[in-house]
């Protein structure tokens, strides 16, 4: 089944094409790496299909229906969870309360509900507490419930920040540049998570990643973005043995050793 | 949950016998009649600093323009009274239903810009609403709105404080709430977890600006008349100080700020441009030096007791 | 009404509302300047002109100076108040919120205003006559001596103004730093100089302002800055915060506005017309009339 599939997408700034006919067809369950030199457009990519900016031409279609044009947070309560590249926590906020946040268009009961504590505030508030542990928990960061999000360490605050996707129940989950910062010894750990979540979740992925070796260890397929167009695409042995990869990408980074 | 139902429970112990000491201190004479002026004051700033709150400290979003709200709600509310001949009850629901309304007609195309042009546009906005009323012939024009009935009592006051901070409080403390600071943490990441920025924050200006309304009834009903220059910019720096001075973000803040700023108040009425002075410094020396205010954005409760005799150990984790 | 009167009608506010429109606009330069080069709305400023008019008050009444003596005298006075309240209330909340800087300014606006009241009485004093008024009528149009003062000395100012930004080396720092304040660091660029330079130069602008208002109103009082202070910011925002021919047209559109209003419509409306144009613009057109609209990077 075809989860997410883009057809010419296109976005114009000021003259310049930024992203320039972006075709992706992503079944559900695929775990699809997307990469790319350094302003290649791959969180513009991103950008376009969460909704923060809307493709001049071109459609996108997730589970079926068309999401051009949704606000953000309407995407999101279509299905479509995204971490960031440079962390947006709530970094005044407790990590439960960050996960809780994201359960958010979940919850059923009203304002005058809450105001009055009547009606499906308790039963619901306790359920929404009860998940964002059991997410915690998962994450190893269950001890961690009341420690203010800026006071964590950089791997936990990746780690809680793809916790709080996880708590908006997402069927697809963008990962911009998840191992970024991290050492070799984290990024594995991060992909075996990525691997495992996606099976205990259900779910299906697609990563924005400079680290090669995380994508190419982790990915059934990928796309390599150049100058804001596909320039290949496929398993990654494929990838690692496609010319126009090489010079692009793998050339540029070999002549600057 | 069986905790919340305790703490609502306790709280509500605790103002009935606030009250009790209160009123029984009055009707003996043990506080005097001109001292009720200061305590339905403080009542009526209390309801002001904690939804101006709301909209500045819980949602971030910075609006100085609080006493135009204010000012709707009083001179919808004496409408009402006076005109109408309606009870006072229905004269505070329709200030506050007016002023809602008026906050989301001015929210849903202001709330959409930031910081600083927000704080202008507010200031202007309340501005505006303030020199509307100055022309209305209907409501006294520029000589203001006469013949207002006293119905304002201290119990009148009291509660209807009460019942503005139980129901911010658990607005604050529900889902609802916590997509609005999601809003003031981040806007980003708030609308990439699923949270509507732009309904939460009309919700939250409206909600601010119906308890302004709130106050704004209250407070024509304790002065016989209402005044298009008591709702100037300069009440809506002093909520703003208020606020400030509390911690913007916290309600026990807002709070103390309305208490110890109204109190300041009586003991300077003689000299009001000494208040103002120091009222300015006061905003000065507190972003300058404790710019989270007096509590931050941390509420006051029985943990905060416990930690302050335990020593501060838990600061440096 | 025949269309020849109306038409003459409406020069005649339109001339009115030039000559408050450059007083908007020289105020407004000081705002944009100082939004352009630390984002921050300096709500004190329309105080800064008030303290103008104030030392020209004093000049001319107790020190007996004429005219040009006292105007630079307000202006040195005044760009040195305007740099001790940067380094004192500004500097040490440079990388502060956003918020907790604005209120400071309020602050800051409140302490002028009511100190001001405390210290020289809130009484509104009679500014002297320090010209002879002299009324011109040309073809059913009358100006006064005043104006042409006004428009004079603004115009002078504006001119003097430009080429310093444009041309000197000092100008050329403060577009640096207001491009970029950390590359202007990092070329050498003493940023903190450049950012007090920007006071004194705004201040002095606001206080030639205070002074002109003064020689054209004749009252002056502690709490003249007020509205002043904020329709220059509106003046501000309507040409593009940050640019500086912004400033100059926002504050002429802004002057002519309000005299339109107040000749044709009523004089009560013309505070409410100010705020209108502000929230037309900020929804309308938030860059303002000459900006170019920039959005967050995610």
């Amino acid at each position: 089944m075809t989860m997410l599939k883009t057809s010419k997408v296109s976005i114009v700034f000021g003259g310049l094409k930024a992203v320039s006919n972006f075709e992706i067809d992503i079944e559900a369950g695929d775990l699809v790496g997307l990469i790319g030199p350094n302003g290649a457009g791959k969180t513009t990519v991103f950008n376009l299909l969460t909704g923060v900016y809307k493709p001049t031409t071109g459609q996108i279609e997730f589970d079926g229906k068309s999401i051009v044009g949704l606000k953000p947070y309407q995407i999101t309560q279509q299905g479509i969870a995204r971490t960031f590249q440079n962390i947006r926590l709530f970094a005044d906020l407790t990590v439960l309360d960050n996960v809780k946040i994201a359960y958010h268009f979940h919850v059923k009961y009203s304002v005058l509900e809450a105001v009055s504590r009547l009606g499906r505030y308790h039963s619901e508030e306790a359920e929404i507490e009860e998940k964002a542990m059991r997410l915690l928990e998962v994450f190893q960061l269950a001890d961690r419930r009341d420690e203010v999000a800026k006071n964590l360490p950089y791997g936990e605050q990746r780690r809680l920040e793809i916790a709080r996707a996880l708590a908006t129940e997402p069927k697809l989950l963008l990962l911009d540049e998840p191992a970024a910062g991290m050492n070799p010894q984290e990024t594995h750990q991060l992909m075996e998570m990525i691997r495992w979540i996606r099976s205990e979740f259900n779910l299906t992925i697609l990563l924005i990643e400079h680290d090669m070796s995380l994508v190419m260890g982790v990915c059934e397929k990928i796309l390599v973005l150049d100058y804001g167009s596909v320039i290949a695409r496929g398993t990654p042995l494929e990838i690692r043995n496609n010319p126009k990869v090489i010079e692009a990408y793998l050339g540029e980074e070999a002549a600057g050793c | 949950m069986r905790e919340r139902t305790k703490k609502d429970l306790i709280f509500l112990f605790i103002s009935v016998v606030l009250y009790a000491i209160f009123e029984g201190l009055m009707l003996t004479g043990f506080i005097p009649p001109y001292m009720e002026r200061s305590i339905v004051t403080i009542c009526i700033n209390i309801i002001l600093a904690a939804s101006l709150n709301l909209i500045n400290g819980i949602t971030g979003q910075f609006s100085i323009g609080h006493a135009g709200f204010m000012a709707v709600g009083a001179y919808v509310g004496a409408i009402m009274t006076v005109k109408f001949s309606l009870p006072f009850i229905v004269a505070i629901l329709a200030g506050a239903c007016a002023s809602a309304l008026l906050g989301v007609l001015i929210g849903l195309p202001t709330l959409r810009l930031s910081g600083d042009y927000l704080a202008i546009a507010t200031l202007g906005l309340g501005e505006i609403i303030r020199i509307v009323i100055l022309n209305i012939s209907y409501v006294g024009g520029a000589s203001g709105f006469m013949g207002i009935p006293k119905d304002t009592t201290f119990t009148w006051a009291f509660f209807v404080m009460i019942f503005t901070l139980l129901f911010i409080r658990n607005f604050v403390d529900s889902s609802h709430g916590r997509a609005c600071i999601a809003i003031r943490e981040n806007e980003i990441a708030a609308e990439a977890m699923g949270v509507n920025t732009t309904r939460y924050k009309v919700l939250a200006f409206a909600i601010g600006a119906a308890f302004a309304g709130v106050a704004g009834a209250l407070f024509a009903h304790y002065n016989y008349m209402a005044h298009p220059g008591s709702f100037n910019f300069l009440k809506s720096f002093d909520i703003l100080t208020m606020v400030v001075f509390g911690g913007l973000g916290s309600m026990t803040g807002a709070v103390t700020g309305a208490v110890v700023l109204t109190l300041l108040t009586f003991l300077l009425a003689d000299i009001p441009e000494l208040r103002m002075v120091i009222y300015s410094l006061l905003l000065i020396i507190l972003m300058l030096y404790r710019p989270q205010g007096l509590f931050g954005s941390r509420e006051l409760s029985l943990k905060m007791f416990t930690r302050l005799l335990g020593g501060g150990r838990r600061d440096n984790a | 009404m025949d269309y020849s009167a109306l038409f003459l009608q409406v020069v005649q506010q339109i001339i009115n509302g030039i000559s408050v429109g450059s007083i908007y606009a020289l105020i407004a330069l000081g705002y944009t300047m100082v939004y352009g080069i630390i984002r921050l709305i300096n709500f004190a400023h329309g105080d800064i002109y008030m303290l103008g008019a104030y030392v020209g008050f004093y000049c001319t009444t107790v020190f007996q100076f004429s005219f040009l003596p006292a105007l630079l005298m307000a202006m040195i006075v005044a760009a040195i108040a305007g740099m001790i309240i940067e380094r004192v209330a500004y500097r040490p909340l440079r990388y502060a919120p956003r918020m907790a800087v604005l209120i400071t300014a309020i602050g800051v606006s409140l302490l002028l205003e009511y100190g001001g009241i405390l210290v020289v009485s809130p009484q509104t004093r009679t500014f002297p006559a320090v010209f002879p008024t002299t009324l011109y009528n040309i073809g059913g149009v009358i100006i006064s001596s005043q104006q042409v003062l006004i428009l004079a000395v603004s115009i002078i100012l504006m001119v003097i103004l430009t080429y310093t930004v444009q041309r000197t080396k000092i100008g050329k720092a403060m577009r640096a730093v207001s491009f970029d304040t950390d590359a202007a660091r990092l070329m050498g660029i003493n940023v903190d100089m450049v950012i007090s330079i920007t006071f004194a130069i705004g201040s002095g602008l606001a206080a030639a302002a205070g002074v002109l208002v003064g020689v054209y109103y004749n009252s002056i009082d502690p709490l003249m800055g007020i509205m002043p202070g904020l329709k220059a910011f509106i003046a501000a925002v309507l040409g593009g915060i940050g640019i500086i021919p912004g400033a100059m047209l926002g504050g002429i559109i802004m002057g002519v506005v309000e005299a339109l209003v107040s000749g044709f419509i009523s004089s009560t409306y013309r505070d409410a017309a100010a705020f209108a144009i502000l929230i037309i613009i900020l929804l309308l057109k938030p860059a303002g009339l000459l900006g170019k609209n920039v959005r967050e990077k995610v």
